[in-house]
């Protein structure tokens, strides 16, 4: 029996996302993160400024040094965005679904002429508004103060260079925000879904980078003699690496903001062969760079909302 | 006049437990319809198994001649539910939830706001419209869950347990509020476990227990049908054998021993006179007699204590 649904899956999916971010946006919670989101970017912005300013060497992505100078001891913005995008992302989602289910909102809801699919799409979309929104303020915001500041616009392949870097942490927050989406339809208590997101936050930005090396190493031998070994465990150990989106999103940043990167893995000295040292890549080469970084985050958001959206339509709207 | 809402072997299964066991419903257009039992006996299940919430396992549901399943769109946007213990967004005003689901339903504008505002006044909340929820008391909630029926402009409405947790006064203001939608030809299903509260507002009520339907039709009906007679005497006398010298009398359908001189006799008419002829006729002395209607509670109670024991029976049996 063919068990065609009539109608649009869409229906009333503007209506929900519109409201999931006017909720956020008027919320305690996203106020408070991102107060500190915005103290912390401007302390590492003020700080790399100090940092230019003394240093009198010239640079032709000055305007993108601003985003990865660090100053003893602050990180540099991008390695607190790193660090804090994940943050935000699961203040917005770890009690989408739940949240809800505990207010008894849902079958109220969703006795509304709506699929369910529209729900949690729009819970999701709400939340993506929110970070674009978000993320685009602190850019312009970063931007302005390093015009004020440096006396020094940004030439046009730093502002692409600063969209691309923007775009590259967009969808590390939609990654997070993704995980916090599946841990609230997976777990009923907000509190428990908040710990689930929180930990592995905490694995993926701190712990991963130690663990990787530790597990390549139980599966591969380095043989002191064999160089062959050794380049077989860096590539294990990056790829063990690369699950974690923290590590994507910091080849990421590094290749788009620091245009001399030429690759993220090891480089071979044939390879170097009438190569200019510290000589930047055009712009379409670090963007094909990447492209395998971004591909895969892209893919780990959907394989995510999937598996959220599986769970959700699988649930009792009973409370 | 043909059915507005048909169950045809309506079956729910979770693992093992059965919670709803082939349930047939047939309610017609305009009519308050009762479903009636203990919690957990399958009400709810029911009821989301009607709006398309959830999946039946067997059977098939028809609301509007329409398939909740196929076109839940369609079916969703002509009921109106009120669930149990309904949830609102509390950081938002009434006017705000309810301009919430009106756009989920589909109404924009100025007919929305002219709709929410009669919905309101409807249920007389008008003056608190513009108060957030969150100070709103359960009988509030429970009129704006209301409010939000009357604004879908359903045909059909879907309240669980509407009056749960109320006190008597809200009880009653609700009540009259949902005689009066059936008033002006609102269809309206409701179910409860207070029996006696639901006689007062339901044409015709079905007792459910344990995911069956024991007995469907009017009250006074199932009254008389499970009760014997729609008339309760109490009959205290001395020196006369009592269910002797009633035995063949008219209307008299059960005598049964209450305590030390004291008899209940069901009937379905007034007996008094005949009963206390009698009695004096036979040389006893009738000291009190008081009388009343039977109410649904004790067709429940004496219904489902007849099948019981009938399956306890059945159980000694096959041991």
């Amino acid at each position: 029996m063919p068990r065609q649904r009539e109608g649009s899956p869409f229906t009333g999916l503007s209506t929900i996302a519109l409201k999931e971010a006017a909720d956020h946006m008027t919320s305690a919670r996203i106020h408070l993160v991102l107060l500190l989101i915005l103290l912390t970017a401007i302390g590492a912005v003020y700080a790399a400024i100090g940092q230019i300013k003394a240093t009198v060497s010239e640079d032709q992505f000055l305007f993108l040094s601003l985003l990865t100078t660090a100053r003893d001891p602050l990180p540099s913005f991008v390695a607190f965005l790193g660090f804090l995008l994940p943050l935000v992302s699961i203040a917005l989602g770890f009690d989408g679904i739940n949240g809800e289910y505990n207010r008894r909102t849902l079958s109220r809801v969703l006795a509304q002429p709506i699929y369910r699919d529209a729900f949690l799409t729009g819970k999701f979309l709400g939340g993506l508004l929110v970070i674009a929104i978000c993320l685009l303020a602190l850019w312009l915001l970063v931007t302005g103060m390093g015009i004020l500041l440096l006396g020094l616009p940004p030439g046009g392949e730093e502002v692409i260079r600063g969209l691309a870097f923007l775009l590259a942490s967009f969808v590390y927050a939609g990654v997070w925000l993704a995980v916090s989406l599946v841990f609230s339809t997976l777990f009923r208590s907000p509190a428990t879904s908040a710990l689930a997101a929180l930990a592995l936050w905490l694995i993926f930005t701190i712990f991963w980078s130690m663990l990787a090396p530790l597990i390549a190493s139980a599966f591969v031998q380095i043989d002191p003699y064999d160089p062959v070994s050794q380049l077989n465990f860096i590539e294990l150990q990056r790829g063990i690496a690369r699950i974690s989106p923290q590590t994507l999103y910091d080849e990421m940043t590094l290749g788009l903001l620091n245009p001399t990167t030429r690759a993220f893995g090891p480089v071979f000295t044939s390879q170097l062969k009438n190569a200019l040292m510290g000589s930047p890549l055009p712009l379409s080469e670090s963007l094909r760079l990447v492209w395998p970084q971004l591909a895969g985050m892209i893919a780990a958001v959907v394989l995510l909302f999937t598996v959220a959206y599986v769970s959700f339509q699988r649930q009792e709207i009973r409370a | 006049m043909s059915p507005v809402i048909e169950t045809n072997g309506l079956v729910k299964r979770y693992g093992r437990f059965t919670a709803v066991d082939h349930v047939n419903l047939s309610v017609e257009k305009g009519e308050v319809f009762g479903l009636l039992g203990p919690n957990g006996s399958g009400k709810t299940t029911t009821i989301l198994l009607l709006l398309g919430l959830t999946e039946p396992t067997e059977g098939e549901v028809r609301v509007n001649g329409l398939d909740p399943l196929r076109q839940p769109l369609a079916v969703k946007s002509r009921v109106g539910y009120l669930p149990d213990q309904v949830g609102f967004y509390d950081a938002m005003t009434a006017r705000e939830n309810l301009a919430y689901t009106a756009r989920l339903a589909g109404l924009r504008g100025t007919d929305a706001a002219g709709r929410i505002i009669t919905a309101l006044s409807r249920v007389r909340l008008a003056d608190v419209a513009d108060k957030r929820v969150g100070t709103f008391s359960r009988g509030m909630r429970q009129r704006l869950g209301l409010a939000e029926v009357i604004l879908k402009n359903a045909d059909i409405a879907i309240l669980d347990e509407p009056t749960g947790g109320l006190d008597p006064q809200a009880t009653q203001e609700l009540l009259e509020l949902i005689g009066s939608l059936a008033h002006e030809g609102m269809t309206i299903v409701l179910s409860s476990h207070l029996l006696s509260m639901v006689q007062a507002v339901c044409h015709r009520v079905a007792l459910f227990n344990r995911g069956r339907i024991g007995l469907t039709g009017r009250v006074s009906d199932l009254t008389s049908a499970v009760l014997g007679g729609a008339y309760e005497v109490e009959v205290e006398a001395s020196g006369a054998d009592v269910p002797a010298v009633l035995g063949g009398a008219e209307h008299v359908t059960g005598i049964a021993v209450a305590g030390p001189g004291l008899w209940r006799v069901d009937a379905d008419a007034d007996v008094r006179p005949q009963i206390a002829r009698r009695i004096v006729e036979a040389g006893g002395a009738l000291k009190n007699m008081s009388i009343r209607r039977t109410t649904l509670d004790e067709v429940y109670v004496r219904y489902f204590q007849e099948t019981k024991n009938q399956q306890e029976k059945k159980d000694a049996e096959a041991a």
